[in-house]
């Protein structure tokens, strides 16, 4: 009945990984993918997978969240698989009705397989060690050379901060609503697709109202207290480069370069 | 006959299985019997939601048996009908209408249960009067309506279905003075004319204290004090520790005890605090014994 959400959740630890600056964190992100789209060979994924298991190590984070950031994306991940297996062409070791399984096949699939899975473990353990803020905050400031031609940096990064702020709210506000219709005898959960869609109206109608409601009055909020954009706005928290997050990068270019080349 | 909700040994847990797991409850034992006026009252974070929660069966409980009405929740597949008995009126209600009428809202919970239109029409127009909003027009949209009649909208919507017993977290609320009274001398009418169970969350123990018959202390996750008002009153020292309000009266009499005045704090209402005050007074007599206390 409850709403759970995994994806994008932070988990507030104290470990080496947390401390890192969010900035390098982020860029190590996206390196560790664009080699992840680079690699073609099994030996470079397993190489990326342990440098990925001790971060998760590092990082404390039970490995059990990573792999629940992996189960909604499980079928989209399995159907990839079998496409390749069964589409492509080359030797065929199995034939099942008109479906043939090529080694090729097999190959391809479980590349995108490992593909797949790195790419997600890798943002998930992002989400988990950064939070919503810091994220947005080094998303700020590495977009921040783009404010030369214009790029409105600041407001991105304000609605993104928002809109992640507001998540865990509402969906607690989801929460609190569908126990109160529920408490009042409405049944969300049977009936066919016309019924269902109908049950919804009692959920929604006041979430949008009340969403409508928290929007209004933070933009007074802000208003009142003379939020007027990222003109001339200091941060509260500046974030200073140390030596850890150089080795740290470091570390993740010369894995990334080593996984492509092995 | 059994009572009418029963929790034997209940734990709760929320987030089970992940670093941020923690025990809302812990080991709640708890009787409630038919008629009864109980205000359950604790600090923010001591469980006062979890706990009233698991009478309608909206959590069920990791660990422990919740029996309401001699059915199980746990092992009953039938908690609409359990949902319907124990009516429970959330932290402020009014955010969950949706109807574009009035009439609509309050119907809703008795469409649910299948009631005939002309059996909620008589049903609805009854609950108006009993809480005293029979002068608002019924087909008016409630969004129209101001914060305290949206919120008695939304109570009537759970009182139109005749519930045993009536649950409300923090009935009081935002809402003014006025308002408060009337509210609460409304409910406690029902509780004495239909000897409707009534069970109210709150933090504060100077609103309900004059109505409530059993106070339940929670702290912590679990019960610390349950008694009459006057038992509870007894324990104002520990009360205040646990940063929960006291009626001010209370409060006076037991600085006042405190200083070295010989008179019992537990008093339920002004005009007692009064006598109590004007007979001390009286049984002092000499002036220097008075000077003694208001100095000290």
């Amino acid at each position: 009945m409850a709403i759970e959400i995994s994806f994008g959740q932070y988990l507030p630890l104290n470990s080496s990984i947390h401390r890192l600056d969010p900035r390098i964190k982020l860029i190590a992100t996206f390196i560790s993918i664009i080699f992840i789209f680079i690699i073609k060979d099994f030996l470079g994924y397993a190489l990326l997978a342990c440098f990925l298991l001790g971060l998760i190590i590092l990082s404390k984070v039970p490995p059990l969240y990573i792999f629940r950031g992996l189960r909604p994306l499980l079928f989209f991940i399995l159907l990839t698989f079998f496409l390749h297996l069964f589409t492509t062409q080359g030797t065929v070791i199995f034939q099942w009705w008109f479906l043939k399984g090529t080694m090729e096949g097999l190959r391809n699939g479980l590349l995108m397989v490992s593909r797949f899975m790195l790419l997600i473990s890798f943002s998930t353990l992002l989400t988990l060690t950064c939070s919503p803020l810091e994220l947005t905050d080094a998303l700020e400031s590495l977009l921040s050379p783009l404010k030369r031609i214009g790029f409105p940096s600041h407001e991105i990064a304000m609605m993104m901060s928002i809109a992640l702020r507001f998540i865990p709210v509402l969906v607690e506000e989801t929460n609190r609503i569908i126990k109160a219709q529920v408490a009042r005898g409405a049944d969300i959960e049977s009936g066919g697709i016309l019924n269902r869609a109908k049950n919804l109206i009692p959920i929604l109608v006041p979430l949008f109202i009340n969403t409508f409601k928290r929007a209004d009055d933070l933009a007074l909020a802000m208003e009142v207290r003379c939020y007027r954009g990222g003109e001339g706005r200091t941060k509260m928290k500046e974030y200073t480069l140390s030596h850890r997050d150089y080795l740290f990068l470091f570390i993740s270019i010369i894995v990334g370069i080593l996984s492509v080349l092995i | 006959m059994p009572s009418l909700i029963e929790l034997r040994d209940v734990w709760y847990q929320y987030n089970p299985n992940s670093p941020l797991s923690y025990w809302a409850l812990k080991g709640i034992n708890l009787k409630i019997e038919r008629g009864e006026f109980i205000s359950i009252i604790g600090p923010t974070g001591s469980g006062k939601s979890t706990l009233i929660q698991h009478f309608n069966g909206l959590l069920k409980p990791t660990k422990g048996e919740v029996i309401v009405d001699g059915i199980e929740i746990s092992k009953t597949k039938d908690l609409k009908s359990i949902r319907k008995k124990v009516g429970m009126v959330f932290q402020y209600p009014e955010t969950q209408i949706f109807s574009e009428t009035i009439y609509d809202e309050l119907a809703f919970g008795l469409r649910n249960y299948g009631y005939s239109e002309d059996e909620i029409r008589e049903k609805v127009e009854e609950v108006t009067k009993k809480l005293g909003i029979d002068y608002i027009p019924l087909d008016k949209s409630p969004f129209l309506l101001s914060g305290g009649e949206m919120r008695r909208i939304a109570i009537a919507s759970i009182l139109a279905m005749e519930p045993e017993v009536f649950v409300l977290d923090e009935p009081l609320a935002n809402l003014d003075p006025k308002g408060r009274k009337e509210l609460l001398k409304e409910i406690d009418y029902l509780n004495r004319k239909e000897s409707l169970t009534v069970i109210i969350v709150s933090h504060d123990l100077s609103e309900v204290s004059r109505y409530a018959d059993r106070i339940i202390v929670l702290f912590d996750g679990t019960i610390i004090m349950d008694g009459s008002p006057r038992e509870i009153f007894k324990n104002v020292e520990k009360l205040l520790e646990i940063s929960l309000g006291v009626p001010q009266i209370v409060e006076l009499l037991y600085t006042l005890h405190k200083k070295g005045a010989d008179i019992p704090y537990n008093i339920l209402n002004i005009d007692e605090a009064v006598k109590t005050i004007v007979k001390w007074r009286k049984s002092l007599g000499n002036r220097d014994k008075l000077r003694t206390i208001s100095t000290s």
